[in-house]
């Protein structure tokens, strides 16, 4: 469980994140929204350690995270930043490889061969594993850095938009693929995504940010609501039937 | 086993091109050895063989190997192809520590010149690195420039202390690198760095992931900062080392691993033998150039180096901006 207790995070003047208490249920998708700079990349590096907060505590499975040794987190969580690049040339397989230095320290044993080729097995893009990542579309690399994640095997997966640079197809592929990693293997996901369609249709958990503070948290139906969406997005949004879900319409 | 396997599968070629480079080098200086003489055991040209020629021999494949590597992990720390010992300044606070060393201890052992050249190298690599951490415009190109630039300043502080201290004599022999002046006895420091390569190795993927950036690292599980730390230690060591020994070898540390990286891609574990390989195999062939250009005098490697270097350097610097 990953628990937020008052968490707040400034830079200079500006509050990214202010007093943010917080409990997230595990084995669920995640979806964390809200306009942007409304503080979700802030939460989310906050979680994943990646930045240290200003005040406040975040705790994973009943241990602070500072307490936590940094290799034996890096089984437990997995986190994959905004902005990716590296200026290092490695193969697609070499990146993926990497997703288990925690686990294999360098030596890669036949287990974790296996996990990588099921990485990019699932993730499809099997047939890239030979070419290097700096010669490959925006979005081939975005899905070769989520199979980098998905490789590394933890219980927590924090992704920061990383649908982006993806068609629809590919997108919608990736979030069944998060779908299936909860159910079957029992991961918690926690993403930001600024589509909520997508948000509406695969995720369990809906936490919304706005100007830095918590704004809601509920189950998915609870906060794709007209009224919600407004307030979190200061725009009208529909909300449409189809099928079981709810489709949000916000073209004019 | 599986390591020496690794090195030797599918590499003959490179071996045979090394050895074969390497054999010849013995044969090719003023004095007239030939194969016939150390099969019949000339004694006078055996001498000239073994105290000699077979020891620059040792000492230009290990420096080779050695700086070649050093400027991958320091492009590797620093996310940037065109950081080298070279480029940035590394050298030079080396040059600065072992005059330092001679005017303060003018009759210590060479061993205690690498150890202030290193001190002074690690304190000056790592003022770099924080300094081009807190500027702006982190351009590709301007790191090393910085680098160079600092390095310069430098390079003036060592020559007007060493003007000062009347030392320019011994100064300017590490102005340029030159494997003249190695023979038996006055060499076997060098092999110092060899313990800093395997370590490379042991190291390798630590490298790498230091080299994704530090969300990168951090999210899998390594202390960023360590791992750049350790990096800076070895480069610093093994330049030291090869200025005290050996001089200036410019230029190795930044056109090897780019090189390398154009065909086999940037994991340090995957080229690390490559790049040690082609470094000992370019300063081989430039020491070798060096005594026949001019025959029978002789170049020093520095100069060469200096003159293949810059060009390579800024044909990197051309393609970089068109891959840009
Ligand atoms: N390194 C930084 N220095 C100063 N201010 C920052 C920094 N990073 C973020 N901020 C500020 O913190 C606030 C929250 O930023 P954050 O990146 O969390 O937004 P976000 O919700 O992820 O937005 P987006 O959807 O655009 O990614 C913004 O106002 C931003 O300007
Ligand atoms: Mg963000």
């Amino acid at each position: 469980m990953i628990r937020l207790c008052n968490v707040t995070k400034r830079y200079g003047e500006t509050v990214a994140l202010s007093g943010v208490t917080l409990s997230l249920p595990t084995e669920k998708v995640v979806a964390l929204i809200g306009s942007n700079g409304a503080g979700k990349s802030t939460a989310l590096n906050i979680i994943g350690r990646l930045i240290p907060a200003s005040a406040g505590t975040v705790e994973i499975d009943g241990k602070s995270l500072r307490d936590w040794k940094s290799n034996e987190l890096a089984k437990r969580l997995a986190i994959l930043g905004q902005t990716l690049y590296t200026p290092a040339r490695l193969t697609v397989e070499e990146l993926v490889a990497f997703g288990r230095f925690p686990h294999s320290r360098g030596n890669l044993g036949a287990a974790d061969l296996r996990i990588i080729d099921d990485a990019l097995e699932y993730t499809g893009i099997s047939t890239l594993r030979g070419c290097f990542i700096d010669e490959l579309s925006g979005g081939q690399r975005q899905i070769a850095y989520i199979a980098m994640a998905i490789a590394q095997d933890t219980k927590y997966i924090l992704l920061d938009e990383p649908l982006n640079n993806l068609d629809m197809n590919k997108a919608a592929k990736i979030m069944k693929l998060l779908r299936t990693l909860v159910r079957e293997k029992k991961r918690s996901v926690l993403l930001v995504i600024h589509d909520i369609n997508f948000v509406s249709f695969y995720a369990d958990y809906v936490v919304a940010f706005k100007n830095g503070a918590l704004k809601y948290s509920g189950k998915t139906e609870d906060v794709i609501r007209s009224e919600v969406l407004r307030d979190v997005y200061d725009m009208e949004i529909a909300i449409k039937s189809y099928r079981d879900k709810r489709l949000c319409v916000y073209y004019e | 086993m599986r390591i020496l396997s690794k090195i030797f599968a599918a590499r003959v070629w490179q071996w045979i091109l090394l050895l074969s480079a390497a054999v010849g080098s013995l044969f090719i200086g003023v004095a007239d050895v030939s194969l016939w003489d150390i099969l019949f055991a000339d004694s006078e040209r055996l001498g000239i063989f073994l105290v000699s020629r077979v020891p620059r021999l040792c000492s230009v494949l290990v420096a080779g190997s050695s700086l070649a590597i050093s400027g991958l992990i320091m492009q590797r720390i620093t996310r940037n192809r065109f950081v080298s010992p070279t480029t940035a300044g590394t050298m030079e606070w080396c040059r600065l520590g072992v005059m330092a060393a001679i005017i303060a201890f003018p009759d210590a052992p060479a061993i205690l010149r690498v150890f202030v050249a290193f001190a002074v190298s690690l304190f000056g690599t790592s003022l770099f690195l924080t300094f081009v951490s807190r500027i702006e415009a982190r351009s590709i190109v301007v790191v090393p420039l910085v680098g160079m630039m600092l390095g310069g300043v430098v390079n003036a502080a060592s020559t007007f202390f060493a003007y000062q201290y009347d030392v320019v004599q011994n100064v300017a022999s590490w102005l340029q690198g030159n494997f003249s002046l190695i023979i038996y006895g006055n060499y076997e420091l060098l092999y110092l760095s060899v313990p800093f390569m395997i370590a490379a190795y042991l190291y390798a993927d630590n490298f790498t992931i230091a080299g994704m950036g530090k969300g990168a690292a951090t999210s899998l599980g390594l202390n960023h900062a360590g791992v750049v730390r350790v990096g800076l230690v070895i480069v610093s060591l093994v330049s030291s080392i090869t200025i005290v020994e050996a001089g200036n070898i410019p230029f190795v540390g930044l056109i090897v691993p780019n090189i390398v990286s154009m065909f086999k891609g940037d994991n340090v574990k995957n080229i690390l033998f490559d790049t040690a390989w082609l470094g000992a195999f370019l300063v081989l062939l430039c020491d070798v150039a060096g005594r026949l250009v001019l025959f029978p005098y002789e170049v020093p490697i520095g100069v060469i180096l200096s003159v293949i270097g810059s060009a390579v350097f800024l044909a990197l610097l051309l393609r970089g901006k068109r891959h840009a």
